[in-house]
């Protein structure tokens, strides 16, 4: 089992605070090499979780209208052309006298992306109701009945997860009577839970449920991870161009994800930060520097003081 | 689907979606299936994961192009040049599976000596009638047989009817058969009349470099398909292929799937693991619509619909129904137990078991000429229920004002549609050309229950019964189909219970009797499937269609669907997961015909009866045990052993040798040649769109010279096509589809908020190079226009739509989902108020995924604007079309 260690390197209270309830941690894998970009994530995730309409806004960028991990968009299917071919032998030479030039290489990059359920939680760092927390599975969830829409997770988040709910206040633009369509405004954060309910009941969350190739998978992080390494090896072998794993290393900035990703390019061409580290990491170096700072301060003014009385 | 129906005997996928995962080669041309079959495409993953070549040959880079190992773009209604070259390739280079292609297909058998090709006659085959715009199909039959059977004689009695051969590739053919052998062979393929050289001389002219100067793919990208099917092809391996309405919404469609067809035969990979041709249905139970159909030539179970000129009774109709072999030969069983099912006791022996209650045909009554009929005023009602045609049809355009032609219209549907909403909000009301208070039809909107809403069965795209439950009751006045049908019902015979009138007999004999429940009465679907299976004298519920009879003692509703309530069991709600048995999952739902997940699957045995290999093997025969078995029920009588050969005169299954694994045709070959059952021709040949920039590569004859037109209907103008006068004025290839977000016309997904902001506006996808040449711009606007209408879209300037490269020229394709209308939480204009209503001749299906346009930057005019400019392009079309007229070659004829 994967110990969460917290920022300041002191022991992890998960998954002692559990007791014996205490489970393994669960995770996503998210395997862009079969993602099929049909978006019923999406749909699934704001069936199940009641979640409002986002905005009906053409993007032109490519088939992503979502543009974003937000509030109203728990899962979000990022969708990449590239002038790249997707395997590394996919060019083939081209034949003297042939009718037309071979085609230039084009690939399409489908991903979808989701709150990374870190080791190192920004956002849970920060909470000053206690609303965010982790849960016996290890996940990190926002309960709503505590949430105060104060927004201090929202900067502490080095992804852009974190996000306030903000509804047009009009009485009759509800798109359809979900139950939490009439809280408007409530200002509170919102984001995945990782199906809290659904693994409290036993099911897979509603995402992994729905993805019909397996792109999505739920499961135990530490299989997860082994099964990771695997399909790695096996698209390397294969000659897939970019395959890479993304935030599956307990050692990065936020001590690794709990909801990782096979990708097939660099993380910025997904619009997802190289090198992720939680800005809480610094902050007992900051307050040291801090207390420095007020200390060096106070003895300056000391000083001026008594410099002045001479 | 009439071509695979007159390939191998049934007008159904040849396998499941699941038997994918063990293809070596899968080429998915004509579909988009990532996209619009996402949870099938697992398998095609699944196989590619196992080291299959997935191939994705299509005019777009889609989602499907993304996920195939490698995708092949060419241009949009070039596939049968493509294909036509595999099969020239094929035959080039020896790579067909001899001891298949001898002993399976009908590759040996001699046709007769006035057949004459396309190749001889500039495009035309033999039996060419001008005047009539037809073909006289005698010349096409095999040596020393003539025209016979259900689709001969239709051919032969009803001139100048539109239902010639449709539906009929039940392979109703017939005389000379000699011990289950057609009478003119040549297993040595020699004979200069055998169908091996007749194809051969066919396709000779399909090289790779002609491939490559008409499909605009380079000959590496075609000789790498051409290949690798090859070599993922044999007793070892198999390749399958995946289609949908890519290959069906064209002017020549049906040739389309034969080519295919014909490849699969010469490769040997049907009815085996890994192979076949799948045809993606796009609806939950399109295939059950055709299976117990909703179309107007057929009955349930593939039966003709008795037509006006033909059938004195019942005896005529069987007499020309009966195949002389294989399943076809039982259809009085068929026949008579269906009308048994419907008219219950009424139906004795003594009055023909009511065979004439049936409604009779007596021409094209099919969709678009319906439309037509409306347009004329000769159609005065029209019932719309789960279509949105003033959206999806071909010309939408013409749909809506056929629509305000009507005294009466209803619409049943989950919202109000474009459809039922076109009286005062539709493109011609906004530009004027129609007037609110001026449209006379009397629109009645009825709202429908949703499947949640409702019990009932889907039959899916791999003729699978699929059963679902009702989850809650239906709001307010929403009702299912079945309460809407079975009450209308019940209404018109409680007002027809005292008449005497015999034109009433129909309705007031009928089996109308359905056990209900609830508050609202819904009939119970469970006693409808019970019906449709059917039961003998005794009311036992029939296990197999064996044992249906033609003495009236057995009823049942279809008879492909005889099982599927075997032992009073609803098998299509069986659940038992593909984990729990093996990967045919036999024990989950129940797939027609007798519960066969891989059709023709003897051959998947060699002639003797043992598996091809190892690594494919499927049914087998056992002949210990004098029986036929294996991992799918055998398709083939399971007592039958290869070595069988029939007595002459012997009929029906028992005509069928017993090395023929295609059961439903009469001589149980897979026709690689096909001498009746198509209106079009024997064999496919590349025919350029009806509108299309291009002359043919080929031959004078430029399209299908068969297609159906509209030339005395001003709704259906026509864009002039390459070569003639006008044809610069739409100088673009315009395809049409589908994405993953909408669903068909948009009535269950653009009135969702979640699906809406996944794609919540109407898009043309246009190439860089042509956004350059038209002045696009990326996110801006842009109109399209056709000869019909012009439309304005939001522009996605990407590499996805790559040009072509034809006769050394590089054309633009332009790319419009037509998922939009004026409804909803998402409209847009609707694409198919630019295409045409030409149509394949086989099945009146419309060429939606090739044809012409103009595009340029900027919005439509809006207001009066927009018929000014439809007016101007008329005029255009109009005089271009009228010169075009007095030049062209073709024979043009009217539908009318």
């Amino acid at each position: 089992m994967t110990a969460l260690a917290e920022p300041t390197g002191t022991p992890a209270a998960w998954p002692d605070t559990y007791g014996p309830e205490a489970k393994p941690r669960m995770g996503f894998f998210t395997d862009t090499s079969v993602c099929i970009g049909c978006k019923a994530c999406e749909v699934a995730c704001k069936e199940w979780n009641l979640i409002p309409e986002d905005g009906l806004v053409w993007t032109g960028e490519s088939y992503d209208n979502t543009s974003e991990l937000n509030a109203n968009t728990w899962r979000h299917v990022a969708f990449v052309e590239q002038r790249k071919p997707l395997r590394l032998d996919g060019e083939t030479a081209s034949i003297v006298g042939q009718a037309a030039p071979a085609p230039e290489p084009l690939r399409w990059l489908m991903e979808s992306d989701v709150c990374k359920h870190c080791t190192h939680a920004g956002c849970l760092d920060v909470c000053p109701t206690g609303s965010l927390f982790r849960t016996e599975f290890g996940t990190v969830v926002v309960q709503e009945d505590i949430c105060n829409g104060c927004g201090y997770c929202v900067p502490a988040c080095p992804f852009g997860v974190l996000d306030q709910r903000k509804l047009p206040r009009s009485p009759d633009d509800a798109p359809i009577g979900l139950p939490l369509m009439g809280k408007k405004e409530d200002g509170r954060v919102w984001k995945c839970t990782l199906c809290y309910d659904r693994l409290k009941g036993g099911h897979e969350p509603a995402c992994a449920k729905a993805c019909p190739t397996d792109s999505i998978q739920f499961g135990e992080l530490d299989e997860l991870r082994a099964r990771a390494e695997q399909r790695l090896a096996k698209l390397e072998t294969d000659g897939w161009n970019g395959a890479q794993l993304y935030g599956h290393d307990p050692n990065d900035g936020v001590g690794g994800f709990g909801a990782f990703f096979l990708l097939l390019d660099e993380p910025e061409v997904y619009g997802l930060p190289p090198d992720p580290v939680v800005p809480t990491r610094d902050l007992p170096e900051t307050w040291r520097a801090t207390a420095f700072a007020a200390l060096a301060l106070t003895a300056g003014l000391v000083a001026s003081f008594l410099g002045g009385r001479s | 689907m009439p071509s695979l129906g007159t390939s191998f005997g049934r007008g159904g996928a040849t396998d499941h979606q699941q038997d994918l995962q063990n293809s070596d080669c899968i080429v998915i041309m004509g579909s988009n299936m990532a996209e619009n079959h996402p949870v099938g495409f697992q398998w095609v993953l699944e196989a590619r994961e196992r080291g299959a070549e997935v191939f994705h040959v299509d005019p777009r880079f889609t989602r499907t192009s993304a996920m195939a190992t490698r995708h092949v773009g060419i241009r949009a209604g070039s596939d049968i040049a493509f294909l036509g070259g595999i099969v020239n390739y094929i035959l080039e280079n020896e790579r067909w599976f001899d001891e298949y292609v001898k002993r399976y297909t009908n590759a040996s058998v001699i046709v007769d000596e006035k057949f004459s090709d396309t190749e001889d006659n500039e495009g035309l085959f033999s039996g060419w009638d001008p005047e009539q715009g037809e073909y006289d199909v005698t010349s096409w039959q095999y040596a020393g047989t003539q025209v016979h059977g259900a689709a001969g004689q239709r051919e032969q009695g009803f001139k100048g009817s539109q239902t010639k051969g449709e539906q009929a590739g039940h392979g109703g053919h017939g005389g000379g058969m000699s011990h289950g052998n057609p009478p003119e062979m040549d297993e040595t393929l020699q004979d200069p009349r055998c169908v091996f050289q007749i194809l051969k001389r066919h396709f000779a002219r399909y090289t790779p470099e002609f491939v490559s100067d008409a499909c605009g793919c380079t000959v590496d990208e075609f000789l790498h398909v051409a290949k690798s099917l090859c070599d993922c092809s044999g007793p070892e391996k198999t390749g399958a292929f995946a289609y949908a309405v890519g290959w069906t919404q064209h002017t020549v469609g049906v040739q389309y799937i034969r080519t295919a067809a014909i490849i699969q035969l010469l490769l040997g990979n049907i009815g085996r693991p890994g192979g076949g041709i799948i045809a993606l249905r796009g609806h939950a139970s399109i295939q059950g619509s055709t299976d117990i159909p909703t179309l107007y030539n057929i009955l349930p179970g593939y039966l003709t619909m008795p037509h006006t000129e033909s059938y004195g009774g019942l005896q005529g109709y069987i007499d020309q129904t009966t195949a002389p072999g294989g399943w076809w030969g039982n259809a009085d069983t068929f026949i008579v137990s269906l009308l048994k099912a419907w008219w219950g006791a009424s139906a004795a022996p003594e009055n023909d078991f009511c065979f004439d209650y049936l409604p009779r045909i007596d021409s094209d009554n099919s969709n678009y000429w319906t439309i037509e009929q409306m347009l004329k005023g000769k159609v005065k009602g029209y019932m719309v229920v789960g279509e949105n045609p003033a959206v999806g049809s071909a010309n939408s355009r013409a749909n809506r004002l056929a629509l305000a032609n009507l005294d009466w219209l209803v619409v049943r549907d989950f919202v109000e549609i474009e459809t039922a909403a076109f009286w005062y909000d539709s493109p011609e009301v906004e530009s004027g050309e129609l007037r609110t208070e001026e449209i006379g039809t009397e629109v009645f909107f009825l709202p429908a229950a949703t499947h949640l809403e409702k019990d009932g069965s889907f039959t899916n795209t791999q003729r699978l019964l699929q059963w679902h439950y009702k989850a809650v009751e239906p709001k307010e006045d929403c009702r299912s189909e079945l309460w809407f049908y079975y009450h209308l019902g019940k209404k018109l015979r409680e007002r027809l219970k005292g008449s005497d009138d015999p034109k009433n007999l129909p309705l007031q004999h009928l089996t109308w009797a359905y056990p209900t429940s609830g508050e609202i009465e819904e009939p119970s679907a469970e006693a409808v499937l019970s019906e449709i299976n059917g039961r003998d004298a005794t009311g036992q519920a029939l296990s197999s269609y064996k044992l249906l009879k033609a003495d009236g003692t057995t009823a049942c509703g279809c008879w492909i669907y005889c099982g599927v309530f075997a032992d009073d069991e609803n098998k299509a709600a069986r659940k038992k997961p593909h984990w729990e048995q093996s990967y045919t999952a036999l024990e989950w739902a129940w797939a027609w015909p007798a519960n066969r997940r891989l059709l023709y699957n003897r051959a998947s045995a060699d002639p003797e009866g043992n598996p091809w290999s190892e690594r494919k093997k499927l049914v087998w025969w056992d002949a210990e045990q004098g029986t036929w078995t294996g991992n799918d029920t055998p398709d083939f009588d399971e007592t039958k052993p290869p070595d069988y050969v029939p007595a002459n005169g012997a009929k029906g299954p028992d005509a069928i040798r017993g090395d023929r694994p295609f059961v439903m045709q009469a001589d149980g070959f897979g026709w690689i040649y096909v001498p009746q059952g198509l209106v079009d021709g024997p064999l496919p040949t590349h025919y350029e769109p009806h509108e299309s920039p291009f002359e043919s590569p080929l031959y004078l004859q430029r399209a299908n010279p068969r297609r159906q037109r509209h030339t005395d209907l001003a709704e259906d103008p026509y864009n002039p096509p390459g070569g003639q006068p006008g044809a610069d004025d739409f100088p673009f290839i315009l395809t049409t589809y589908r994405l993953t977000e909408h669903h068909t016309a948009g009535g269950m997904t653009r009135f969702t908020p979640y699906l809406s902001e996944l794609q919540p506006q109407m898009f043309v996808e246009v190439h860089p190079e042509l956004a350059r040449l038209r002045g696009l711009e990326h996110g801006g606007w842009a109109t399209i226009a056709t000869a019909r209408s012009a439309i304005e879209a939001r522009v996605m300037v990407t590499d996805r739509m790559r040009p072509v490269r034809i006769g050394g020229v590089e054309h633009h394709q332009v790319g419009l989902p037509w998922h939009w209308g004026s409804r909803g939480l998402t409209t847009g204009a609707a694409a198919n108020d630019l295409t045409h209503m030409a149509l394949d001749p086989n099945v009146h299906i419309q060429e939606v995924k090739a044809l012409t346009c103009d595009i340029r930057p900027g919005r439509r005019p809006h207001g009066g604007g927009l018929r000014d400019i439809v007016a101007e392009l008329r005029e255009l079309a109009g005089e271009a079309s009228e010169r075009a007229t007095k030049t062209d070659p073709e024979h043009t004829r009217s539908t009318a």
